[in-house]
């Protein structure tokens, strides 16, 4: 493919080029649909005859995060990728990476739960995303794609926000932007990282001390309670400052508008899709679409709530993201939420309805 | 410019691959496209259906209740969609196999008998084809030249022999259409 050729592709095969593409060293992970392009388009591809990147078909998804685990360690690019069920299995391994302050990226294609549930895309992996879904107190970055095209772009960026913070990072995408085809303009090329560059830039990473430094030690257990919450308070910070530099968003029609709704990913597509309708019946409404789930546009969310008659957070799941957004407003702009479940995606005239209601 | 169409039959009746090449079509006129599937646990017998949106503007919903054109190619896609077609919209349905006609009278109806003239002219691998000619017809989404260099993008160099097959199969299905109310 030629350099800013535009094509069609899924939003899962975009994942897969992208990562090539942006220099990822390694990628490990296990089918399961919706998302099972993402390593069928690596196989296909084969950039272990190119750029030398790794693809790993691993023997579960508890094997796959282990493994980005032990890459991430070294300071190389590693990601995995997997749906619902299978970053369930992953929790474990993505608290150790939060805990041991490494940067790694996972995908997770979202279907329908809880337990095995459906393979039809679903947002229900909200909660599990943005307020732990493993143990301890950590977060991840997350960014929440709406289109083929931000499938690409997310990847480089979830790999770059993952190295400034030491800290693991997520694309929480769904199964109808994983399926979906749309035209897209992959990224350049960027080389992977060499040994040197990577020494000097995670001067953390176990690569070897070559009897210069000091043994680098990585790792989440600290049996001293007094420095395991020196660790808790550094990470903490941390933390405190990707709040401040890092909320993402995109606002549409918000200038007129008296009515907002808050939606991420494809539940933000089907918003659009309501406003157009809903403005041609006289409604004013907007969108917020939060593209950073944490750190959560809570400010922009509570400055637009100001001069809102309501917002309505619609959202392919029972209601997650909706607390988000009422603590953001204070509870000071009545907010409602409308979700579908189970894989079923909400209609654009369903959501109408519901912005009718509100409105009378 | 917006079309919004979804395309349904049974599964192995090329309704994906036929969505695909419309979005390409699309693609290769610099238009927006989205092409997303019902990806259930599909096999040859189920039904399949893809909904293909072609559009001057950034596409917003790719999933939809309602659509500007309906292709429907079995009993059970007709039923399920003939109710969702827009007020002065399209329905195409294939005449075979089907034993409840559509009776809606306000939207365009068209028949065209494309499995049996496939099965004819032993054109049965281009069938899609010859529906998908039907709508150029009817709905002139994309131009016959978009879908031709949009069929050298995207089949394989050692296919490329089949596409007058596919060009002539085309040129069958905007014969054979006819509107019905």
């Amino acid at each position: 493919m030629a350099e800013n050729e535009i094509t069609l592709m899924k939003g899962n095969e975009a994942i897969a080029h992208a990562a090539i593409r942006c220099g990822c060293d390694g990628y490990f992970g296990y089918p399961i649909t919706p998302q099972s392009e993402v390593l069928e388009t690596l196989a296909e591809q084969k950039p272990w005859e190119t750029t030398g990147m790794v693809v790993v078909q691993a023997e579960s998804e508890v094997s796959s995060i282990n493994m980005v685990y032990g890459g991430a360690c070294t300071g190389k690019r590693v990601m995995t990728s997997s749906s619902s069920p299978g970053v369930s299995l992953m929790q474990e391994g993505i608290s150790y990476l939060a805990g041991a302050e490494l940067p790694a990226l996972v995908v997770n294609v979202q279907r329908g739960g809880p337990g095995l549930g459906t393979i039809q895309p679903s947002q229900a992996d909200y909660f599990q995303t943005v307020k732990g879904g493993g143990h301890g107190d950590y977060r991840l970055i997350t960014l929440a794609p709406a289109s083929v095209q931000e499938m690409a772009d997310f990847v480089d960026l979830a790999f770059e926000l993952a190295f400034r913070y030491r800290n693991p990072a997520m694309i929480l995408s769904d199964g109808a932007i994983g399926q979906m085809m749309e035209k897209v303009v992959l990224p350049p090329f960027k080389p992977r990282r060499t040994e040197e560059q990577i020494a000097k830039e995670c001067p953390w990473a176990t690569i070897g001390r070559k009897g210069g430094r000091k043994p680098n030690i990585i790792t989440s257990l600290e049996l001293r309670s007094e420095e395991m919450e020196i660790n808790n308070l550094r990470i903490q910070a941390k933390y405190r400052e990707i709040e401040k530099k890092e909320i993402r968003f995109e606002e549409y029609k918000t200038d007129d508008a008296e009515y907002l709704i808050v939606a991420f990913g494809s539940a933000a597509r089907i918003a659009k899709k309501v406003i157009a309708i809903a403005r041609e019946q006289g409604i004013k409404v907007g969108l917020l679409r939060p593209i950073t789930l944490w750190p959560f546009p809570s400010a922009k969310i509570a400055e637009l709530g100001q001069r809102m008659k309501g917002i309505l957070t619609l959202e392919i799941n029972a209601g997650q993201m909706v607390e988000d957004v009422r603590l953001a407003v204070e509870c000071k702009v009545p907010v409602q939420y409308f979700g579908r479940l189970g894989g079923i995606i909400p209609e654009p005239e369903e959501v109408v309805e519901v912005l009718k209601k509100m409105v009378k | 410019m917006t079309h919004e169409i979804i395309i349904s039959g049974f599964g192995g009746q090329g309704v994906l691959s036929m969505g695909k090449i419309l979005a390409y079509s699309g693609l290769m006129e610099g238009k927006e496209v989205t092409w997303m599937p019902a990806y259930g646990p599909e096999q040859r017998g189920g039904t399949a259906n893809v909904t293909v949106i072609v559009s001057d503007e950034p596409v917003s919903s790719p999933i939809l209740s309602s659509y500007d054109v309906a292709i429907v190619l079995n009993q059970p896609s007709l039923d399920k969609f003939e109710p969702k077609v827009k007020k002065g919209g399209i329905l195409i349905y294939d005449g075979n196999g089907i034993n409840m006609p559509p009776k809606r009278k306000d939207i365009n109806v068209y028949r065209i008998d494309a499995m049996d003239t496939a099965a004819k002219l032993n054109m049965i691998k281009v069938f899609n084809m010859m529906i998908l000619g039907g709508l150029m017809k009817v709905r002139p989404v994309v131009t016959i030249e978009s879908v031709l260099k949009a069929l050298r993008k995207t089949l394989p160099e050692r296919h490329h022999h089949l596409i007058p097959m596919n060009e002539e199969a085309i040129r069958k299905g905007m014969e054979i259409i006819v509107k019905e109310n």
